[in-house]
C-alpha cells in the first residue's frame, strides 16, 4: 500500500472525517448540517480525483492530442459529481429549511435545548 | 407506441403531474383527483409491465435504453419478474393511500400548501418508482436521492400536528444523507472496478475478476470489499435494519397519518430490493455470502431487529409509534430470509415485501381514520371505541392478526416461507427468533386490541362517528388484500419464485 | 448596506457581467466547462448579489416571485418536454434524433441545447426562491442603514430610502 501514491485517498478520507466530526459531536443544528456539506464535498473530491489520467489533459477535443483516449481525463466521474452537487446542494437546502423552520417553531436550534423542550412537552 | 415505452412512462407521468399539480393553487378540489388518476395511471402501467415481463422465458427482461443510447455506455431501464413485482407492490400502495387521503390531508395541512403537499407525493412515487425500475448504479442513486428528500418534506410537513415532526425529519436528513453518500461511495468503487455504471455489466466484470480470485489472481479484491462494504452500510440505513434504524419511529410517527400509510409500505420495500439487487445481482450471491459474511452480519442484524423491534413495540403508548416499531421487527424477517439466502428464504423475503406493505398500509389507513375522528393516536383516543367506530377497529384487528402471522393471514403465508427456509438450513437460532417474534408481536397488538374492546371509553358521553368513508375503503382494500392473500396464495407464490429465479437462485 | 458606497457601486457594476456570464456559460456548456447547472448557478449569484446589497424588496422587484415560479416550472417544462416530444415523435424517451431526424447530429445539439436552457433556467430560480424564503424575515427589506432593522415593508422601504439618502453624507463627514 504506498502511502505516496495514494495521496488523494488520503486526503479525501481525511476531508470525510472532518466533515463528520461536527454531525456527530457539535450540537448546533447548522454545524451539522455543514458538516454534512464537508463530508459530502470529500467524497466528490475523491471521485474525481480517480477520473485523473496521468500525463492526460483535459476531456475537450485538442488536435495535438488526437482522438486516444488514454490522452484524455477520463469525464465521466466530473459528469457524475456534477449531479451529485446537485444532490447535495438541494439536501443543504433542505435541511437549512427545516433549521429555520425548527428555529420558528423552538426559538433555539441547540440540539440540547430542542431534545429538553420535547422532553417537558410530553411531561 | 406506449407499449414499447411503459418503463420510462411510469416514471414521467407522475414526474410532470407533480410539476401541474405545484400550480393548481387556486382550484381547491383539482389536486387530490389529478394525483389520484396518475397514480391509478401509474398503477395500470405496473401492472402491464409486469404481465409483459411473465410472459417472457425465465430471467427474461424489458430492456429499455434511454435516448437510444446502446446499453453499456447510456442508462438502461430494466424490467425483470423481482423488479416488476415491486413495481407493481409500490404503485398499488400509492394509489390505494392517494385514493383515500384525501379527508386527511384536509384536516392535518394547512389548506394553501395542500397543492404542494401533493406535489411532492408525487415526486417521492416518481423516485421510488424510479429506483425500482431503473438498471444504472448511479442512477439508483440520484433517484434515491429524489425520493429521500421528497420524504423528508413529506414529514416536515407533519409540523402542525407536533414540532417534533420537525426534529423527526432533521434527524432522517443527516441519517439518511450519510446513507446515500455511502452508497455513492460504494458505487464509485464499483466504477473504478469495472468502467462502467450499467449493473448487468458491472455484474459481469465482477464475474471475471472473481474467478480469477479463485486462481489466486488478488487484483483489485480489497477494492471490491470495501465497495461491498459501504454500500451494505448504505443499505442498511436506507433499510432500516436494526442497529442504524433509529430515524425510522420518530419519522413515522410524527409524520401526517396518510404519508406515515405510504413510507411504511413503500419505502423499507424499495430498500430492500435495492439490496437483493446489489447483494445477487451485481455483486454476485457466491461473493456476498461465501466469500464476505454477508449472510451472518445480516441474519444477526435480522435476529436483533425482531427481538428488539417487537419488544419496544409493545412498551408504547402512541399507537403509531408501537406500529413504527412493529414495522422494524418486520424488516427484521426480511433481513432474516435474506441472511439464509436459500430459496425458500428468499422467497419469504419476497413474498413478505407484499404482505407487510399492504398490511402496514392498511394499519396506518386505519391509524389515519381514528386521528381523522379522534384528534390523535395514543391508547387514550382509542380507549372503548370497539363499539363505535366498529368497521375501524375491527381491520386494526384483522392488520394485527397479520402482524403476528395468525393462519388465514398473509403474515403466516411469509412466516411459513421463513421457517422452512430457516430449517431448511439448520438455522435453528432464526426459526426461535421468528417464532419469539410472533409471540411478542401478540404482545403488542393484543395490547390495543384490550383496550379497543375491553375497556369503556374514556368520554361515554361523547359522541363518536365511523371514520369517513373514504378512508375506511381504501383501508380495508389493504386489508382486505392482506386477508385474502392469507387465503389464496397462488398469486404471490408465484410472483415471488418468479423474482427469486430472476435474481439466480435456483431451486 | 445599501450605505457602502462602495458596495452600491461594485454590485450595480458588476451584476450585467455576471449575468451574461451566466448565460455564456450556459451556452456554451457542450464544447467548454460549464452547462445548465454551473451556469444557472452563476446567474442566481447575480441575482442573490444584488439582493444582499439592496434589500430583498428591490430583488423582488426586479425578479417577482410569479416570473421565478413561471420560469422555474418553464425550465423542468422544456427538459421533460424535449423529451416528451421525442417519446411522441415515436423515438425513446430523450432520443434527440427525432428532433433532426435527416442529421442525428444536428439533432444532438438542439436536443442538448434545449435541455440545458431548461436546466439553466430551473436551477437559477431556485436558487433565487431558496435564497428569498430562507431570508425572509432575517435579512433587512430595505438594505440596512448601518444598523440592524428588520421587515420593514416595501413602502416604507421607499420613504426609507428617500430618508437615508440625504443621511449618507453624514457618516464619512462626521467620521
Amino acid at each position: 500500500m504506498s502511502l505516496g501514491g495514494h495521496y488523494n485517498y488520503w486526503i479525501a478520507i481525511l476531508l470525510m472525517m472532518i466533515g463528520l466530526y461536527p454531525v456527530i459531536a457539535k450540537p448546533n443544528l447548522i454545524k451539522k448540517i455543514l458538516g454534512l456539506s464537508l463530508f459530502q464535498t470529500g467524497i466528490f473530491l475523491f471521485y474525481i480525483s480517480v477520473g485523473k489520467v496521468f500525463g492526460g489533459t483535459a476531456p475537450i477535443y485538442f488536435e495535438p492530442a488526437g482522438r486516444d483516449p488514454a490522452m484524455y481525463t477520463n469525464s465521466i466521474p466530473t459528469a457524475l459529481i456534477l449531479t451529485g452537487i446537485v444532490v447535495s446542494v438541494s439536501t443543504t437546502a433542505v435541511a437549512l429549511a427545516i433549521a429555520v423552520s425548527i428555529k420558528r417553531a423552538y426559538g433555539t436550534v441547540e440540539m440540547y435545548d430542542i431534545e429538553n423542550a420535547d422532553r417537558d412537552d410530553q411531561e | 407506441m406506449i407499449r414499447n415505452n411503459l418503463p420510462v412512462l411510469v416514471i414521467i407521468i407522475p414526474l410532470l403531474a407533480g410539476l401541474v399539480t405545484s400550480f393548481s393553487r387556486r382550484l381547491p378540489g383539482f389536486a387530490w383527483a389529478w394525483v389520484t388518476a396518475v397514480t391509478w395511471v401509474v398503477f395500470a402501467i405496473a401492472v402491464a409491465l409486469l404481465r409483459e415481463v411473465l410472459g417472457l422465458p425465465t430471467g427474461g427482461h424489458i430492456s429499455y435504453p434511454m435516448g437510444s443510447w446502446t446499453v453499456p455506455w447510456g442508462i438502461e431501464y430494466r424490467v425483470d419478474a423481482l423488479n416488476g413485482f415491486v413495481l407493481v407492490i409500490v404503485a398499488g400502495i400509492a394509489a390505494v393511500v392517494t385514493s383515500g387521503a384525501r379527508l386527511s390531508i384536509e384536516a392535518e395541512i394547512p389548506a394553501d400548501r395542500q397543492h404542494l403537499f401533493y406535489s411532492v407525493w408525487l415526486l417521492c412515487i416518481t423516485g421510488l418508482l424510479g429506483i425500482t425500475v431503473t438498471g444504472d448504479a448511479f442512477n439508483v442513486y440520484v433517484l434515491l436521492e429524489i425520493a429521500s428528500l421528497a420524504t423528508y418534506t413529506l414529514v416536515a410537513m407533519g409540523k402542525d400536528r407536533s414540532r417534533r415532526a420537525l426534529t423527526a425529519s432533521m434527524n432522517y436528513v443527516v441519517l439518511g444523507t450519510i446513507g446515500a453518500s455511502f452508497i455513492l461511495i460504494g458505487i464509485g468503487y464499483l466504477y473504478m472496478v469495472s468502467g462502467t455504471l450499467n449493473m448487468a455489466d458491472i455484474a459481469e466484470h465482477l464475474r471475471v475478476l472473481q474467478s480469477a480470485w479463485q486462481q489466486g489472481d488478488m487484483t483489485y479484491r480489497r477494492t471490491v470489499v470495501t465497495a461491498f462494504a459501504f454500500l451494505m452500510t448504505g443499505f442498511a440505513i436506507k433499510l432500516a435494519l436494526f442497529p442504524v434504524h433509529s430515524w425510522l419511529p420518530d419519522a413515522y410517527t410524527y409524520a401526517p397519518s396518510p404519508v406515515s400509510a405510504l413510507l411504511a409500505a413503500t419505502a423499507t420495500k424499495v430498500g430492500a430490493y435495492i439490496t437483493f439487487r446489489f447483494l445477487f445481482t451485481v455483486l454476485g450471491a457466491s461473493f456476498s455470502f461465501n466469500v464476505m459474511p454477508a449472510g451472518v452480519i445480516i441474519l444477526i442484524c435480522g435476529v436483533a431487529a425482531v427481538l428488539a423491534g417487537s419488544w419496544i413495540a409493545m412498551r408504547q403508548s402512541n399507537i403509531k409509534r408501537m406500529l413504527a416499531y412493529s414495522s422494524v421487527a418486520q424488516i427484521g424477517y426480511i433481513a432474516i430470509g435474506l441472511g439464509l439466502a436459500n430459496p425458500t428464504g428468499l422467497q419469504g423475503s419476497i413474498v413478505h415485501l407484499f404482505n407487510h406493505a399492504v398490511t402496514k398500509g392498511g394499519l396506518f389507513l386505519a391509524l389515519a381514520g381514528v386521528s381523522f375522528r379522534r384528534g390523535g393516536v395514543t391508547l387514550r383516543h382509542v380507549q372503548g371505541m370497539g363499539r363505535r367506530m366498529p368497521l375501524t377497529m375491527a381491520a386494526f384487528v384483522a392488520g394485527g392478526m397479520g402482524l403476528i402471522g395468525v393462519p388465514l393471514t398473509s403474515g403466516f403465508i411469509s412466516k411459513w416461507y421463513l421457517l422452512s427456509g430457516a430449517i431448511d438450513k439448520a438455522s435453528y437460532a432464526s426459526a426461535v427468533a421468528l417464532i419469539l417474534g410472533s409471540l411478542l408481536a401478540v404482545g403488542y397488538v393484543w395490547r390495543v386490541v384490550e383496550v379497543i374492546y375491553f375497556r369503556p371509553p374514556a368520554d361515554p358521553a361523547e359522541d363518536v362517528r365511523e371514520a369517513p368513508a373514504s378512508i375506511l375503503i381504501a383501508t380495508w382494500v389493504l386489508i382486505g388484500a392482506s386477508l385474502f392473500f392469507g387465503v389464496n396464495a397462488t398469486l404471490t407464490a408465484r410472483l415471488s419464485a418468479a423474482a427469486v429465479r430472476a435474481l439466480g437462485v435456483l431451486p | 448596506m445599501r450605505e457602502q458606497s462602495i458596495l452600491r457601486v461594485a454590485a450595480k457594476m458588476m451584476t450585467p457581467f455576471i449575468l451574461v456570464f451566466g448565460l455564456y456559460v450556459v451556452f456554451h456548456g457542450d464544447i467548454s466547462p460549464g452547462g445548465g447547472f454551473q451556469g444557472g448557478v452563476i446567474i442566481a449569484s447575480g441575482f442573490i448579489l444584488y439582493g444582499l446589497v439592496y434589500g430583498g424588496a428591490d430583488m423582488r422587484r426586479v425578479i417577482p416571485r410569479w416570473l421565478s415560479d413561471a420560469l422555474l416550472a418553464l425550465g423542468v417544462l422544456l427538459y421533460a418536454g424535449t423529451g416528451t416530444f421525442c417519446l411522441l415523435a415515436g423515438y425513446r424517451f430523450l432520443d434527440y434524433t427525432a428532433l433532426r431526424p435527416s442529421s442525428p447530429g444536428t439533432g444532438e445539439v438542439i436536443g442538448m441545447t434545449l435541455v440545458e436552457y431548461g436546466v439553466g433556467f430551473t436551477v437559477a430560480m431556485v436558487m433565487v426562491t431558496i435564497y428569498n424564503e430562507i431570508s425572509e424575515g432575517t435579512v433587512p427589506e430595505d438594505g440596512g442603514d448601518g444598523s440592524a432593522t428588520a421587515e420593514a415593508p416595501s413602502s416604507g422601504a421607499a420613504a426609507g430610502r428617500d430618508a437615508i439618502r440625504p443621511g449618507t453624507a453624514a457618516p464619512p463627514s462626521a467620521a
